[in-house]
């Protein structure tokens, strides 16, 4: 591999950011899967950069999950989009950063849907205002939030407590880093990196101490893709691709995945479990699986938040040997207590997979 | 004096014509960028389809053109009209006025990286057709010196009749090309398995298609119907490559030693120069625009100005030097109905 030739194409495809001032808009989903991602991406804008960044508690769907399985209309979901950018325009915001990224391929998709066809964007004006009376301006700014963490790494990396090394034998940590496909398979001028070699998550990775790994399957789908998980009969679907993901990602040892999407992470993280009780195989060292994290939660890991306010308990896959390896400290009795030590339960343990 | 003809471009074409029009009386004057005669030919190695020496070709070229005057390393640098004839000063300081310049400017290959999904300058193996060439030509190549090719593909139509890369033009030449270097390839590494993905076979020319049946019955190459999706790296450095066999109707992967792009003919961008200093018009795909594309090719639509070879589109090398021979003629034709 010849790093230059990526670094060119980095070069090619960077986007404007703006520092400050966001509307964020949070994911259907993420809290469900990953609930504390959310909420330490706000922690880390506000808390640690001093950031304005704000969120309105009527934000919506953005529709983007029937849209890709098919099952509502265009104008439907640019109406509830159009919804989403009045919202954005009473609290008096110009920069629009989205949690989800199919929501930000939507965004993307949509607003250079209106600029080819202003039309359309005349007759969904009317569609919202007709269903609720409100006006819209075009968010100035759109970005995904893994661009903000992007933007921010090397400040995040200044104040960093952790580094992602081995701390026994001080080299990089090896990490997979999985784009999810609406962030610039569409439009790749829009994603950080383009669409072929990303490096909203690799530039993080580098940034904070770690190595990426390129693997053959890398640009695969995670193996949600929508219809392939949502259409129950298609699920074969779902796990043959990521299991395919897995074998090719083998050979190179990885320590852990990052990834910014919400699918993608609980696919890599909960069909592991399924392929070892399927397979009896397991892809991570002496019986466990690959810690898989979003990018928020590295950022907090390195950051020394605690893994367990985290969220990381909810993992499927063991976090545990990854965060032995980087030397960060924790209390494996709290692991399943939650806020204030509420007692979350302890759940049943796989068989065919280490955990704890 | 004999009348001067400027001609701009050393490649095969404008050495063609220049010995053309040596032979009936005038007195050419070669531009030439580089430092070199021959242009992509000069770094050719053998071509379609009997395997001919390019440097032959280029040889023979240079010899037949010795007497005219010839300026390398020179560009030019303002272009006057007066009347019926042009002042031309060139970088080298020089002057000249004639009353025709041939156009001889060429093309150039598409550039393989802009092809993001094929890994050119990213994976290691992943190399083009003048690469390639090259190599052939004995020069040294780590991406391919000392290595035992197991697996070689070859990408027909890379930036090609390509929307995407802006180019909707067929290239012509890579069809047959990609068979050539298959067949060199095979000859070199006589273990190794060739795979050609291709959109079409585009095999016009005379004898292009006995070249494919070789390629097929004698050196069992093999030719799969559909176009490579993506390129990625292995653990152990070598080549995996996606495409789609339309034939069978299923994906397929197969990993490679080496993967050949075909680098299309595109139109030579440093052209924009001298085209507005002369107000030539391109053409949709770029290339100068000809006044006729059937009766008057070499023709462009300012008096004196004519054209010759791949400048207007992709051409094989019989067909430049034909051209080449044709716009020698009309130039000759030219001058004696002015007298």
């Amino acid at each position: 591999m010849i790093y230059q030739g990526k670094q060119k194409i980095w070069s090619d495809y960077q986007k404007e950011i703006p520092d400050d001032h966001w509307y964020y808009v949070r994911s259907c989903i993420r809290q469900n899967f990953f609930p504390a991602s959310e909420k330490m991406f706000m922690e880390i804008c506000r808390n640690v950069l001093g950031k304005d960044i704000h969120e309105n508690e009527h934000h919506t769907t953005c529709g983007g999950i029937a849209y890709h399985c098919d099952t509502i209309p265009q104008e439907t979901v640019m109406t509830i989009v159009a919804r989403q950018f009045a919202l954005m325009t009473e609290a008096g915001y110009e920069n629009y950063v989205a949690s989800c990224i199919t929501s930000f391929g939507n965004y993307t998709e949509i607003l250079e849907t209106w600029h080819e066809f202003p039309e359309l964007e005349t007759k969904i004006r009317e569609l919202l205002w007709k269903a609720c009376r409100k006006e819209f301006k075009k968010p100035k700014y759109l970005a995904h939030s893994s661009d903000l963490i992007y933007k921010f790494r090397n400040e995040i990396a200044e104040k960093a407590k952790f580094r992602l090394v081995d701390k026994e034998t001080g080299e990089p940590l090896r990490v997979v880093e999985h784009i999810g496909c609406h962030y610039a398979k569409m439009f790749p001028s829009k994603g950080i990196g383009g669409a072929e070699y990303p490096y909203v998550l690799a530039g993080m990775i580098e940034s904070w101490g770690g190595n990426v790994i390129d693997y053959p399957e890398r640009r695969h789908c995670c193996g949600y893709g929508f219809r392939q998980y949502h259409v129950k009969a298609n699920r074969g679907y779902s796990i043959s691709n990521t299991h395919k993901k897995f074998e090719s990602m083998e050979p190179y040892k990885p320590d852990m995945i990052i990834t910014n999407c919400p699918g993608c992470p609980y696919f890599l993280d909960r069909w592991q479990y399924v392929i070892a009780e399927m397979e009896g195989k397991t892809y991570g060292q002496n019986g466990f699986g690959i810690p898989v994290l979003t990018y928020e939660e590295l950022a907090g890991l390195v950051l020394g938040y605690d893994p367990w306010d985290l969220g990381l308990q909810l993992h499927q896959v063991a976090v545990e040997p990854l965060l032995d390896k980087i030397g960060i400290e924790y209390n494996p009795e709290d692991k399943y207590k939650g806020v204030d030590k509420k007692d979350l339960m302890r759940p049943e343990l796989p068989s065919g997979i280490k955990c704890f | 004096m004999n009348e001067i003809i400027v001609i701009v471009g050393g490649g095969i074409a404008g050495m063609e014509a220049a010995s053309q029009l040596i032979k009936l009386g005038y007195s050419p004057i070669i531009i030439e960028k580089s430092d070199r005669l021959g242009g992509h030919v000069a770094k050719w190695n053998r071509l379609f389809p009997d395997m001919t020496p390019a440097k032959d070709v280029v040889d023979s070229l240079i010899a037949s053109c010795k007497d005219a005057n010839i300026f390398l390393n020179t560009e030019i640098y303002s272009v006057n009209r007066l009347k019926d004839r042009y002042n031309i000063m060139l970088s080298n300081g020089v002057s000249i006025s004639a009353r025709h310049i041939l156009m001889t400017t060429g093309f150039k290959l598409f550039e393989a990286s802009k092809k993001e999904e094929y890994g050119y300058g990213i994976y290691n193996q992943v190399v083009t057709n003048a690469d390639l060439e090259h190599w052939f030509n004995g020069n040294a190549d780590s991406r391919m010196d000392g290595s035992q090719m197991g697996a070689v593909g070859f990408v027909h139509c890379v930036g090609s009749r390509d929307e995407k890369a802006r180019n909707s033009q067929c290239s012509k030449v890579c069809c047959i090309t990609a068979i050539k270097q298959a067949i060199e390839m095979k000859e070199k590494f006589p273990d190794a398995e060739i795979y050609c993905f291709y959109m079409d076979l585009r095999l016009f020319g005379k004898k292009f298609e006995d070249f494919y049946t070789k390629a097929q019955r004698d050196h069992g190459i093999h030719f799969i119907r559909g176009r490579v999706s993506e390129v990625g790296e292995n653990i152990e450095g070598k080549v995996i490559v996606k495409a789609e066999d339309t034939l069978l109707g299923k994906p397929i992967k197969v990993t490679l030693d080496l993967l050949v792009l075909m680098s299309g003919m595109v139109c030579n961008s440093e052209n924009a120069k001298v085209a507005s200093m002369l107000a030539l018009p391109n053409d949709s795909d770029g290339f100068f625009m000809s006044t006729d594309n059937i009766m008057n090719i070499n023709s462009s639509p300012k008096k004196g100005i004519h054209y010759a070879g791949a400048c207007t589109g992709p051409k094989t090398v019989p067909e430049t030097l034909a051209e080449a021979r044709a716009a020698a003629l009309e130039i000759h034709t030219s001058i004696k109905e002015q007298q």
